[in-house]
Protein backbone atom coordinates (compact mmCIF):
# COMPACT_ATOMS: atom_id res chain seq x y z
CA UNK A 1 0.00 0.00 0.00
CA UNK A 2 2.58 2.54 0.71
CA UNK A 3 4.39 0.81 -1.71
CA UNK A 4 1.43 2.11 -4.45
CA UNK A 5 1.20 5.74 -2.70
CA UNK A 6 4.87 6.44 -3.52
CA UNK A 7 4.72 5.43 -6.88
CA UNK A 8 1.70 7.39 -7.09
CA UNK A 9 3.17 10.78 -5.20
CA UNK A 10 6.25 10.30 -7.50
CA UNK A 11 4.69 10.31 -10.73
CA UNK A 12 2.85 13.05 -9.88
CA UNK A 13 6.16 14.76 -9.12
CA UNK A 14 7.32 14.32 -12.51
CA UNK A 15 3.55 15.55 -13.60
CA UNK A 16 4.14 18.76 -11.36
CA UNK A 17 7.58 19.28 -12.79
CA UNK A 18 6.67 19.02 -16.32
CA UNK A 19 4.00 21.16 -15.27
CA UNK A 20 6.67 24.08 -14.45
CA UNK A 21 8.77 24.33 -16.96
CA UNK A 22 5.75 24.16 -19.35
CA UNK A 23 4.20 27.08 -17.97
CA UNK A 24 4.64 30.36 -19.61
CA UNK A 25 2.80 32.50 -16.92
CA UNK A 26 5.69 32.41 -14.30
CA UNK A 27 2.90 32.62 -11.60
CA UNK A 28 1.64 30.04 -12.88
CA UNK A 29 5.10 28.21 -12.18
CA UNK A 30 5.40 29.78 -9.01
CA UNK A 31 2.54 28.17 -7.83
CA UNK A 32 3.02 24.78 -9.08
CA UNK A 33 6.40 24.74 -7.51
CA UNK A 34 4.89 25.37 -3.85
CA UNK A 35 2.55 22.09 -4.55
CA UNK A 36 6.09 20.09 -5.70
CA UNK A 37 7.68 21.33 -2.74
CA UNK A 38 4.64 19.64 -0.64
CA UNK A 39 5.00 16.91 -2.70
CA UNK A 40 8.53 16.18 -2.14
CA UNK A 41 7.91 16.78 1.91
CA UNK A 42 5.82 14.02 1.68
CA UNK A 43 7.59 11.56 -0.32
CA UNK A 44 10.43 12.37 2.23
CA UNK A 45 8.08 11.20 5.39
CA UNK A 46 7.56 7.88 3.28
CA UNK A 47 11.19 7.04 3.22
CA UNK A 48 11.35 7.75 6.88
CA UNK A 49 12.73 11.19 6.85
CA UNK A 50 11.05 13.08 9.17
CA UNK A 51 13.20 15.77 9.65
CA UNK A 52 14.03 16.88 5.96
CA UNK A 53 9.87 16.10 5.14
CA UNK A 54 9.06 18.74 8.40
CA UNK A 55 12.43 21.51 6.34
CA UNK A 56 11.03 20.79 3.43
CA UNK A 57 7.00 21.33 3.75
CA UNK A 58 8.28 24.75 5.77
CA UNK A 59 10.80 25.92 3.35
CA UNK A 60 9.95 24.84 0.63
CA UNK A 61 6.63 25.06 0.06
CA UNK A 62 6.02 28.25 2.67
CA UNK A 63 9.50 30.83 2.34
CA UNK A 64 10.87 29.68 -1.55
CA UNK A 65 7.47 30.42 -2.68
CA UNK A 66 6.65 34.14 -0.75
CA UNK A 67 10.33 34.50 -2.28
CA UNK A 68 9.90 33.68 -5.38
CA UNK A 69 6.61 36.00 -5.96
CA UNK A 70 8.29 38.74 -4.27
CA UNK A 71 10.48 38.38 -7.04
CA UNK A 72 8.07 38.24 -9.78
CA UNK A 73 6.50 41.37 -8.50
CA UNK A 74 9.53 43.23 -8.74
CA UNK A 75 10.14 41.69 -12.35
CA UNK A 76 7.63 41.32 -15.32
CA UNK A 77 5.15 37.84 -14.42
CA UNK A 78 5.40 36.78 -17.97
CA UNK A 79 8.00 34.32 -20.00
CA UNK A 80 8.68 35.46 -23.38
CA UNK A 81 7.74 32.78 -25.72
CA UNK A 82 10.54 30.62 -27.10
CA UNK A 83 11.39 32.20 -30.68
CA UNK A 84 12.51 28.76 -32.31
CA UNK A 85 12.37 25.11 -30.72
CA UNK A 86 14.88 24.52 -29.37
CA UNK A 87 15.84 20.46 -30.33
CA UNK A 88 19.63 20.52 -29.06
CA UNK A 89 18.68 21.07 -25.26
CA UNK A 90 15.98 18.04 -25.77
CA UNK A 91 18.02 15.78 -27.27
CA UNK A 92 21.06 16.66 -24.58
CA UNK A 93 18.79 15.94 -22.17
CA UNK A 94 17.15 12.50 -23.74
CA UNK A 95 20.15 11.44 -23.96
CA UNK A 96 21.52 12.20 -20.26
CA UNK A 97 18.44 10.83 -18.57
CA UNK A 98 18.54 7.34 -20.69
CA UNK A 99 22.17 7.43 -19.50
CA UNK A 100 21.24 8.03 -15.86
CA UNK A 101 18.39 5.26 -15.95
CA UNK A 102 20.95 2.66 -17.70
CA UNK A 103 23.18 3.59 -14.78
CA UNK A 104 20.08 3.12 -11.82
CA UNK A 105 20.33 -0.69 -12.75
CA UNK A 106 23.57 -0.98 -11.09
CA UNK A 107 21.82 0.50 -7.63
CA UNK A 108 20.40 -1.40 -4.85
CA UNK A 109 16.79 -1.57 -4.84
CA UNK A 110 15.06 0.70 -2.65
CA UNK A 111 15.40 -0.65 0.69
CA UNK A 112 17.87 -3.08 0.65
CA UNK A 113 19.66 -3.08 3.78
CA UNK A 114 22.76 -4.53 2.45
CA UNK A 115 23.56 -1.58 0.43
CA UNK A 116 27.14 -0.04 0.82
CA UNK A 117 25.82 2.92 1.91
CA UNK A 118 23.84 1.52 4.76
CA UNK A 119 27.74 -0.38 6.16
CA UNK A 120 30.24 2.05 7.00
CA UNK A 121 29.34 4.72 9.83
CA UNK A 122 25.61 4.79 9.74
CA UNK A 123 25.34 1.51 12.01
CA UNK A 124 28.22 3.19 14.18
CA UNK A 125 26.22 6.58 14.48
CA UNK A 126 23.13 4.65 15.46
CA UNK A 127 24.45 2.12 17.73
CA UNK A 128 26.57 4.74 19.79
CA UNK A 129 24.68 7.84 20.14
CA UNK A 130 22.16 6.37 23.14
CA UNK A 131 25.58 5.69 24.64
CA UNK A 132 27.43 8.93 23.94
CA UNK A 133 25.47 11.88 23.61
CA UNK A 134 21.87 10.27 25.22
CA UNK A 135 19.17 12.00 22.82
CA UNK A 136 16.65 10.02 21.09
CA UNK A 137 16.64 12.16 17.50
CA UNK A 138 19.95 10.40 15.79
CA UNK A 139 19.62 13.00 12.99
CA UNK A 140 20.04 15.97 15.72
CA UNK A 141 22.79 14.35 17.68
CA UNK A 142 24.79 13.99 13.88
CA UNK A 143 24.22 17.57 13.06
CA UNK A 144 24.70 19.51 15.95
CA UNK A 145 27.28 17.01 17.78
CA UNK A 146 29.06 14.43 15.37
CA UNK A 147 29.10 16.89 12.19
CA UNK A 148 29.03 19.83 14.20
CA UNK A 149 31.74 21.18 12.52
CA UNK A 150 29.97 20.61 8.42
CA UNK A 151 26.50 22.35 10.41
CA UNK A 152 29.01 25.32 11.20
CA UNK A 153 30.27 25.62 7.65
CA UNK A 154 26.14 25.53 6.64
CA UNK A 155 25.53 27.79 8.76
CA UNK A 156 28.22 30.36 7.27
CA UNK A 157 26.86 30.22 3.76
CA UNK A 158 23.60 30.81 4.79
CA UNK A 159 25.45 33.97 6.66
CA UNK A 160 27.10 34.81 3.48
CA UNK A 161 23.99 34.87 1.10
CA UNK A 162 22.16 36.57 3.98
CA UNK A 163 24.62 39.47 3.64
CA UNK A 164 24.95 39.23 0.04
CA UNK A 165 21.35 39.56 -0.61
CA UNK A 166 21.67 42.54 1.74
CA UNK A 167 24.41 44.18 -0.60
CA UNK A 168 21.93 43.69 -3.63
CA UNK A 169 19.32 45.02 -2.57
CA UNK A 170 19.11 47.26 0.69
CA UNK A 171 20.04 50.50 0.74
CA UNK A 172 22.96 51.38 2.53
CA UNK A 173 20.61 54.72 3.77
CA UNK A 174 17.89 53.06 4.63
CA UNK A 175 19.51 50.37 6.53
CA UNK A 176 18.46 49.94 10.57
CA UNK A 177 16.32 53.40 10.08
CA UNK A 178 13.78 51.33 7.26
CA UNK A 179 10.48 53.87 7.51
CA UNK A 180 7.87 52.82 4.78
CA UNK A 181 4.60 54.49 3.49
CA UNK A 182 1.35 53.72 3.71
CA UNK A 183 1.61 52.29 0.04
CA UNK A 184 -0.51 49.02 -0.09
CA UNK A 185 2.23 46.72 0.70
CA UNK A 186 2.85 48.68 4.18
CA UNK A 187 -0.46 48.12 5.51
CA UNK A 188 -0.82 44.52 3.91
CA UNK A 189 -4.26 42.80 4.00
CA UNK A 190 -5.34 45.07 7.25
CA UNK A 191 -8.78 45.76 4.86
CA UNK A 192 -9.35 42.58 3.98
CA UNK A 193 -11.45 41.11 7.14
CA UNK A 194 -11.11 37.42 6.54
CA UNK A 195 -7.34 36.74 5.88
CA UNK A 196 -6.46 39.17 8.72
CA UNK A 197 -8.71 37.48 11.26
CA UNK A 198 -7.57 33.98 10.18
CA UNK A 199 -3.92 35.47 10.13
CA UNK A 200 -4.55 37.11 13.70
CA UNK A 201 -5.72 33.39 15.29
CA UNK A 202 -2.64 31.48 13.07
CA UNK A 203 0.17 33.50 13.30
CA UNK A 204 0.93 32.27 17.10
CA UNK A 205 0.12 28.54 17.10
CA UNK A 206 2.81 29.06 14.11
CA UNK A 207 5.56 30.84 16.32
CA UNK A 208 4.35 28.33 19.62
CA UNK A 209 5.01 25.50 16.79
CA UNK A 210 8.48 26.77 15.74
CA UNK A 211 9.63 27.36 19.06
CA UNK A 212 8.54 23.56 20.42
CA UNK A 213 10.09 22.13 16.81
CA UNK A 214 13.38 24.09 18.24
CA UNK A 215 13.56 22.96 21.76
CA UNK A 216 12.12 19.37 21.52
CA UNK A 217 14.48 18.78 18.15
CA UNK A 218 16.72 16.25 20.34
CA UNK A 219 13.66 13.79 20.70
CA UNK A 220 11.29 14.05 17.74
CA UNK A 221 11.65 15.42 14.36
CA UNK A 222 12.99 18.91 14.75
CA UNK A 223 15.96 21.25 14.99
CA UNK A 224 17.24 24.76 14.28
CA UNK A 225 16.85 24.41 10.45
CA UNK A 226 13.24 23.65 10.86
CA UNK A 227 12.86 25.81 13.67
CA UNK A 228 13.99 28.65 12.06
CA UNK A 229 11.97 28.02 8.39
CA UNK A 230 8.98 28.00 10.63
CA UNK A 231 9.16 31.43 12.82
CA UNK A 232 10.25 33.63 9.98
CA UNK A 233 7.23 31.92 7.99
CA UNK A 234 5.12 32.88 10.91
CA UNK A 235 6.67 36.62 10.89
CA UNK A 236 5.87 36.30 6.83
CA UNK A 237 2.66 35.54 7.26
CA UNK A 238 2.15 37.94 9.97
CA UNK A 239 4.12 41.13 7.58
CA UNK A 240 1.56 40.17 4.93
CA UNK A 241 -1.56 40.12 6.50
CA UNK A 242 -0.39 43.26 9.06
CA UNK A 243 1.85 45.14 7.04
CA UNK A 244 5.58 45.60 7.02
CA UNK A 245 5.58 48.73 9.05
CA UNK A 246 3.78 46.10 12.01
CA UNK A 247 6.18 43.23 11.31
CA UNK A 248 9.37 45.89 11.58
CA UNK A 249 7.91 46.86 14.65
CA UNK A 250 8.10 43.59 16.26
CA UNK A 251 11.45 42.88 14.80
CA UNK A 252 13.28 45.86 13.54
CA UNK A 253 16.01 45.31 10.21
CA UNK A 254 18.63 46.51 13.37
CA UNK A 255 18.01 43.34 15.41
CA UNK A 256 17.29 40.85 12.09
CA UNK A 257 20.94 41.81 11.87
CA UNK A 258 22.01 41.11 15.06
CA UNK A 259 20.52 37.86 15.28
CA UNK A 260 22.22 37.01 12.00
CA UNK A 261 25.79 37.54 13.07
CA UNK A 262 24.43 36.55 16.61
CA UNK A 263 23.70 33.22 15.85
CA UNK A 264 26.91 32.17 13.89
CA UNK A 265 28.79 33.90 16.93
CA UNK A 266 27.27 31.40 19.23
CA UNK A 267 27.76 28.69 17.57
CA UNK A 268 31.53 29.67 17.43
CA UNK A 269 31.84 30.87 20.94
CA UNK A 270 30.32 27.17 21.87
CA UNK A 271 33.41 25.38 20.07
CA UNK A 272 36.03 27.78 21.19
CA UNK A 273 34.17 27.29 24.78
CA UNK A 274 35.09 23.41 24.18
CA UNK A 275 38.81 24.19 23.26
CA UNK A 276 39.17 26.68 26.70
CA UNK A 277 37.94 23.86 28.92
CA UNK A 278 40.13 21.57 27.81
CA UNK A 279 38.84 19.75 24.58
CA UNK A 280 38.26 20.29 20.98
CA UNK A 281 36.52 22.61 18.83
CA UNK A 282 32.96 21.72 19.39
CA UNK A 283 33.75 19.21 21.54
CA UNK A 284 30.76 19.56 24.23
CA UNK A 285 31.82 16.65 26.61
CA UNK A 286 34.17 19.35 28.54
CA UNK A 287 31.08 21.71 29.03
CA UNK A 288 30.12 20.45 31.79
CA UNK A 289 30.93 17.74 34.46
CA UNK A 290 29.35 14.96 32.98
CA UNK A 291 30.28 14.25 29.40
CA UNK A 292 26.34 13.39 28.50
CA UNK A 293 24.95 16.40 30.16
CA UNK A 294 27.81 18.43 28.33
CA UNK A 295 26.31 17.00 25.09
CA UNK A 296 22.52 17.96 25.74
CA UNK A 297 24.19 21.53 26.72
CA UNK A 298 26.48 21.87 23.49
CA UNK A 299 23.49 20.77 20.87
CA UNK A 300 20.96 22.68 22.62
CA UNK A 301 23.12 26.06 22.45
CA UNK A 302 24.64 25.12 18.50
CA UNK A 303 20.42 24.23 17.86
CA UNK A 304 19.71 27.99 19.17
CA UNK A 305 22.33 29.55 17.42
CA UNK A 306 21.37 28.01 13.73
CA UNK A 307 17.29 28.75 14.89
CA UNK A 308 18.66 32.38 15.32
CA UNK A 309 20.85 32.97 12.15
CA UNK A 310 17.87 31.10 10.25
CA UNK A 311 15.20 33.29 11.17
CA UNK A 312 17.50 36.24 10.95
CA UNK A 313 18.84 35.80 7.31
CA UNK A 314 14.99 34.37 5.92
CA UNK A 315 13.66 37.53 7.51
CA UNK A 316 16.22 39.97 6.31
CA UNK A 317 15.98 38.69 2.76
CA UNK A 318 12.17 38.33 2.62
CA UNK A 319 12.04 42.24 4.24
CA UNK A 320 14.97 43.14 1.68
CA UNK A 321 12.62 41.69 -1.44
CA UNK A 322 9.24 43.95 0.34
CA UNK A 323 11.36 47.14 0.66
CA UNK A 324 12.69 47.49 -2.62
CA UNK A 325 9.42 46.60 -3.97
CA UNK A 326 7.93 49.87 -2.51
CA UNK A 327 10.71 52.00 -3.32
CA UNK A 328 9.86 50.89 -7.13
CA UNK B 1 7.97 -6.05 -8.45
CA UNK B 2 12.00 -6.08 -8.64
CA UNK B 3 11.79 -3.58 -10.95
CA UNK B 4 9.60 -0.90 -8.92
CA UNK B 5 12.64 -0.82 -6.58
CA UNK B 6 14.45 1.21 -9.15
CA UNK B 7 11.37 3.46 -9.73
CA UNK B 8 12.85 6.32 -7.20
CA UNK B 9 15.71 6.30 -9.26
CA UNK B 10 14.33 6.58 -12.37
CA UNK B 11 12.20 9.33 -11.05
CA UNK B 12 15.65 11.05 -9.62
CA UNK B 13 16.99 10.91 -13.41
CA UNK B 14 13.48 12.70 -15.05
CA UNK B 15 13.31 15.08 -12.49
CA UNK B 16 17.16 15.94 -12.92
CA UNK B 17 17.24 16.49 -16.44
CA UNK B 18 13.36 18.55 -16.04
CA UNK B 19 15.25 20.85 -14.21
CA UNK B 20 18.18 21.08 -16.47
CA UNK B 21 16.26 21.68 -19.44
CA UNK B 22 15.03 24.50 -18.00
CA UNK B 23 18.22 25.99 -16.99
CA UNK B 24 19.74 25.57 -20.61
CA UNK B 25 16.53 25.87 -22.89
CA UNK B 26 14.47 28.82 -21.06
CA UNK B 27 15.67 32.24 -21.53
CA UNK B 28 13.61 33.50 -18.73
CA UNK B 29 16.19 33.97 -15.83
CA UNK B 30 13.12 33.52 -13.39
CA UNK B 31 12.12 30.63 -14.98
CA UNK B 32 16.22 29.36 -14.64
CA UNK B 33 16.27 29.65 -11.19
CA UNK B 34 13.34 27.46 -10.84
CA UNK B 35 14.56 24.66 -13.11
CA UNK B 36 17.29 25.12 -10.98
CA UNK B 37 15.29 24.55 -7.41
CA UNK B 38 13.98 21.13 -9.68
CA UNK B 39 17.32 20.00 -10.18
CA UNK B 40 18.29 20.55 -6.52
CA UNK B 41 14.81 18.71 -5.30
CA UNK B 42 16.08 15.74 -7.62
CA UNK B 43 19.41 15.79 -5.98
CA UNK B 44 17.62 15.68 -2.17
CA UNK B 45 15.30 12.94 -3.55
CA UNK B 46 18.30 10.73 -4.64
CA UNK B 47 19.66 11.57 -1.58
CA UNK B 48 17.03 10.19 0.89
CA UNK B 49 15.50 7.54 -1.37
CA UNK B 50 19.27 5.50 -0.83
CA UNK B 51 18.34 6.27 3.72
CA UNK B 52 15.24 4.15 3.54
CA UNK B 53 15.64 0.59 4.70
CA UNK B 54 12.92 -1.79 4.39
CA UNK B 55 11.23 -1.93 7.78
CA UNK B 56 12.89 0.58 9.33
CA UNK B 57 11.38 3.75 10.76
CA UNK B 58 12.72 7.11 11.22
CA UNK B 59 15.96 7.42 12.58
CA UNK B 60 14.50 8.74 16.19
CA UNK B 61 15.71 5.87 19.11
CA UNK B 62 13.08 4.52 20.70
CA UNK B 63 14.11 2.50 23.75
CA UNK B 64 11.16 0.56 24.07
CA UNK B 65 11.33 -1.34 20.82
CA UNK B 66 14.64 -3.05 21.05
CA UNK B 67 16.17 -4.97 17.70
CA UNK B 68 13.65 -1.75 15.92
CA UNK B 69 15.55 -0.82 12.78
CA UNK B 70 15.77 2.42 11.83
CA UNK B 71 16.87 4.21 8.39
CA UNK B 72 20.12 5.81 7.28
CA UNK B 73 20.66 8.92 9.39
CA UNK B 74 23.56 10.47 7.65
CA UNK B 75 21.95 11.34 3.87
CA UNK B 76 18.85 12.81 5.81
CA UNK B 77 21.69 15.38 8.27
CA UNK B 78 23.18 16.11 4.72
CA UNK B 79 20.11 16.82 3.10
CA UNK B 80 18.57 18.55 5.83
CA UNK B 81 20.70 21.35 5.58
CA UNK B 82 21.08 21.34 1.98
CA UNK B 83 17.32 22.46 1.77
CA UNK B 84 18.32 25.51 3.87
CA UNK B 85 20.97 26.65 1.93
CA UNK B 86 19.31 25.88 -0.92
CA UNK B 87 16.88 28.46 -0.19
CA UNK B 88 19.87 30.95 0.87
CA UNK B 89 21.31 30.39 -2.37
CA UNK B 90 17.99 30.84 -4.34
CA UNK B 91 17.36 34.19 -2.94
CA UNK B 92 20.73 35.29 -4.15
CA UNK B 93 20.06 34.65 -7.53
CA UNK B 94 16.57 36.30 -7.15
CA UNK B 95 18.03 39.53 -5.42
CA UNK B 96 20.80 39.23 -8.86
CA UNK B 97 17.67 39.03 -10.90
CA UNK B 98 16.06 41.52 -9.40
CA UNK B 99 19.15 43.82 -10.38
CA UNK B 100 19.24 42.68 -13.32
CA UNK B 101 15.72 44.02 -14.57
CA UNK B 102 16.31 47.24 -12.90
CA UNK B 103 19.23 47.88 -14.95
CA UNK B 104 18.02 46.32 -18.55
CA UNK B 105 14.02 46.16 -17.94
CA UNK B 106 13.87 42.97 -18.55
CA UNK B 107 15.01 39.14 -17.58
CA UNK B 108 15.07 37.32 -21.21
CA UNK B 109 18.55 36.34 -21.58
CA UNK B 110 18.53 36.63 -25.00
CA UNK B 111 17.72 40.68 -24.89
CA UNK B 112 20.28 41.11 -22.47
CA UNK B 113 22.83 40.38 -24.77
CA UNK B 114 21.85 42.32 -27.78
CA UNK B 115 21.62 45.53 -25.39
CA UNK B 116 25.20 44.10 -24.46
CA UNK B 117 25.82 44.02 -28.44
CA UNK B 118 26.73 40.47 -28.19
Amino acid sequence: MVTLFGVFLLTLLVITAIGIVRAQHLFVAVMLTGIFSLQMAAVFFILDAADVALTEAAVGAGVATVLLLGALALTEDREKPAKRRAWIPIVVVSVTTLMVIYATFDQPRLGDAEAPVHQHVAPWYLEETPRLIDIPNVVTAILASFRGYDTLGELFVIFTAGIGVLFLLANPSERGTLTLSQSAEATGLRHHLVPRVVGRLIVPFILLFGLYVQFHGDYGPGGGFQAGALISAGFILYALVEGETMALRALSFRLLGGMIAGGALLFVAVGIAGIVLGGNFLDYSVLAADPVAGQHLGIMLVEVAVGITVTGVLLTIFHSFAAREQRS
Amino acid sequence: MEFLGLYNYWVFAVLLMTGMYAVISRTNLIKKLIGMTIFQAAVFLLYISMDKVEGGTAPIIQADLPGQLYSNPLPQVLILTAIVVGIATLSLGLAIVVRISEAYGTIEEDEIREMDGE
